[in-house]
């Protein structure tokens, strides 16, 4: 600690880059509420700050990255696109829950980015291994 | 009368209540709208209540909100697309409707 910067140590490790494991688990489905926009926000902003991020989609949350969604006709803005746009920010792990794929009869195929489906175990082993998991 | 449900059945119980009531009245009609469009959707865990719903009420679903989630090849086959004109005439044709909060 120094006098000149108030006490405050800008040496300490909390303040040198750390890098933190971030999950980010998408459950909701995309347009009926705004947490799977609001979540996308969020992952985006995380993608400034060097951070090790992963994105984990099951229950209705698998709904957000369909193919195929057009929504010119509800007049809401279709950011299905964006999630492709990830791999651009160095945010490639994707991982989706075969369970939640099963129950809403979806196989990887009808998805519209690269992912990888996980089961219930093995999102249970990833998800405990996280500094920071963010719900939305 | 017209049942109005707009919950993703994935989520929430409100398709299941509803379909307990309408189903035992005939001449009932159920509209999926937003969420509860992917009830309409095949192969999902809700085919075989969606199939039964059908062989007793008319079954409709807004299409716009069916294309916005990406729905459109996946539609379980008797459900009737509507846009927002045959919204508004389902609601004008009933006697009556409920929307299942």
């Amino acid at each position: 600690m120094t006098e000149s910067t108030g006490g405050i140590d800008f040496e300490d490790e909390d303040a040198s880059g750390v890098i933190k494991k971030f999950m980010f688990v998408n459950r909701k489905a995309p347009y009926g509420t705004i947490y799977a926009l609001e979540s996308l926000e969020v992952v985006l902003i995380s993608a400034a700050f060097d951070q090790d991020v992963s994105l984990t989609f099951m229950d209705d949350g698998v709904y957000q990255i369909v193919k195929g969604q057009h929504t010119k006709a509800i007049d809401v803005k279709n950011f299905s696109p964006t999630y492709r746009a990830l791999e651009g920010y160095d945010i490639e792990k994707l991982y989706v829950e075969k369970e939640s794929l099963e129950q809403r009869g979806l196989t990887e195929a009808d998805l519209l980015v690269d992912v990888q489906v996980m089961s219930s175990a093995e999102i249970a082993k990833i998800m405990s291994e996280q500094d920071v998991v963010i719900s939305f | 009368m017209l049942h109005i449900v707009n919950k993703s059945p994935f989520e929430n119980r409100t398709l299941d209540s509803c379909l307990r009531v309408a189903l035992n009245e005939p001449g009932a009609a159920l509209l999926l709208i937003e969420d509860a469009v992917y009830a309409a959707s095949k192969s999902g865990s809700f085919e075989s209540a969606m199939k039964d719903a059908l062989g007793k009420v008319k079954v409709y679903a807004l299409w716009p909100d069916i294309e916005a989630r990406g729905m459109q090849d996946r539609v379980i086959e008797g459900i009737k697309m509507v846009d927002y004109g045959g919204f508004v005439d389902l609601v004008a044709e009933h006697s009556n409707c409920q929307s299942w909060l």
